[in-house]
């Protein structure tokens, strides 16, 4: 029986996610409780509830994008938001415009939601700055993903219960992943081990500074950890020859139906996708048994729909105050 | 404050009102109860298992999450912010009568936004509106089908229900 909680009055001020850094513990937790109650809308026969009906919602992709944008767009749908979708290669910003003109000039138009990937770090803080719609974060040069790393850790604590404890291994290039950092700053405050692992060449200068371990054997740390998350080689982000070869990368950091043998047998194998198969991780492993891939797919649709529900929820309780 | 219903004069409620549901129910029709969050939740556990036991078959309840529908998302009154929790209906709720239940009714704005949150859910049969306390202050046309004690209590005030699931105690106050 689903017992009253007594609510703790704890309440969402902010109408911008820009990232999971800056987040406490009470507000990311806060979202995930959030998520849990749109998981349902899209289980449903309608699946289409009314909170954002008559808000805007543009998706400012300055990168490509399936996974994110596609769920931004279902997400604002689904709450019944209108969408306009934006690209770089369609726009005027190939005629020159800078992106605070391009914002402005769709913010004259109305909109009250702005979802933005950028290749610079930095891109939706200042955006948040300079405009008065709602700033989401889907992406930020190397810095952040926070709602990659919303759903990640919401799909771990779907199916563990709790992330106080568990061992995770981020593994892969964590030099240029976003993904890793906020996974790294979400998995960190609610409780758990992190551990990059990947070659030297692709890890990030200045570790010390960050609150996890490191290791450059995958051999060492497959048997120990609770989760896996594989990260993409981002060939379009490589200069230089980080590894000597794909044979040589994937032999040491690719996770192997071998190397499944050894792990922990309830482990959790993750991928923010999309998947180079047969590099990171053998085809076999990512539609194995343990996988939760499609599940993070799935799960990052309820925190999508979250998210934009509670950043237009501070904001209308700024406008009235 | 002051009390208006003791744990007794509920319990009579819940026992009337299941009567009152039974009677005006053809038998072959199939009856869910859905409460509404907070406290419709668990009147509607108590009136499921009531109906339950007294027609001799399983009447399912379920909860319903309204925070979606409500009307007041984007003008919030005072400082309170509506949390989203989950819908919890196990069974499909087309073709039986539903009998939605809260504890207070008052301005029917909760039952409005639970009527069109059950409409996305299927295509009931129909929709009964049963409630602990009926009070004065409707700002849409909407009445209760099964109503247990009218109220009167002034605007301003807040007429307050207490459980011994979710508070401990068993009362229904004014303050």
């Amino acid at each position: 029986m689903a017992l009253i909680r007594k609510s703790k009055q704890f309440k969402w001020h902010r109408k911008h996610l820009l990232g999971l850094r800056e987040l406490s513990v009470e507000e990311i937790t806060y979202i995930l409780d959030t998520a849990k109650g749109f998981e349902q809308i899209s289980t449903r026969s309608v699946k289409k509830a009314p909170p954002l009906r008559g808000k805007v919602v543009v998706n400012l992709f300055f990168e490509d994008s399936t996974r994110t944008r596609n769920s931004f767009a279902l997400a604002a749908s689904r709450l019944s938001a209108d969408i306009i979708e934006f690209t770089q290669k369609a726009s005027s910003v190939s005629k020159g415009e800078t992106l605070l003109d391009t914002a402005r000039n769709l913010e004259a138009m109305g909109i009250d939601i702005v979802v933005i990937r950028h290749n610079a770090g930095g891109a939706p803080k200042f955006l948040s700055r300079n405009i008065n719609a709602c700033v989401v974060n889907a992406g930020d040069g190397f810095c952040e993903h926070p709602t990659q790393g919303l759903l990640d850790v919401y799909t771990i604590r779907k199916i563990k219960g709790t992330l106080e404890g568990l061992k995770i291994a981020i593994v892969g290039d964590i030099a240029h992943s976003r993904v890793a950092r906020s996974d790294m700053w979400a998995m960190t405050k609610l409780g758990a081990e992190v551990i990059f692992v990947g070659p030297p060449t692709l890890m990030p200068t200045q570790l010390s500074r960050l609150p996890v371990s490191v290791s450059y054997s995958l051999d060492e740390v497959i048997e120990k950890v609770d989760v896996i998350n594989m990260l993409r080689i981002q060939f379009e982000r490589l200069g230089g020859n980080p590894f000597p070869s794909i044979r040589e990368y994937s032999h040491y950091f690719g996770l192997t139906v071998e190397r499944m043998k050894r792990a922990k047998p309830d482990i959790l194998v993750m991928h923010p996708g999309p998947i180079n198969r047969g590099l990171e991780m053998e085809s076999e492993v990512a539609d194995g048994e343990r996988s939760v891939i499609l599940e993070q797919v799935t799960n990052g649709l309820a925190v999508r729909m979250a998210v934009l529900f509670l950043v237009n929820q501070a904001a209308a309780q700024k406008l009235k105050a | 404050m002051k009390a208006i219903l003791n744990s007794g004069q509920i319990e009579q409620i819940l026992k009337d009102l299941t009567g009152r549901i039974i009677s005006e129910t053809p038998r072959e029709l199939d009856i869910a109860v859905i409460g509404i969050r907070s406290r419709g939740e668990i009147l509607a556990q108590r009136l499921s298992s009531r109906l339950s036991q007294q027609l001799g078959k399983d009447v399912p309840h379920g909860t319903l999450d309204i925070t979606l529908y409500r009307d007041d998302l984007n003008s919030p009154q005072g400082t309170s912010q509506p949390q989203v929790r989950t819908t919890e209906i196990g069974f499909d709720i087309d073709d039986k009568i539903i009998v939605l239940v809260d504890d207070v009714l008052y301005t029917g704005r909760s039952t409005r936004a639970a009527m069109d949150a059950l409409m996305d859910l299927g295509r009931p049969r129909a929709i009964k509106l049963a409630v602990l306390v009926d009070r004065v202050g409707r700002e849409l046309p909407i009445q209760a089908d099964y109503a247990g004690y009218k109220s009167d209590a002034a605007p301003g005030k807040l007429v307050q229900v207490f459980l011994s699931e979710s508070d401990g105690k068993e009362e229904v106050v004014i303050e």
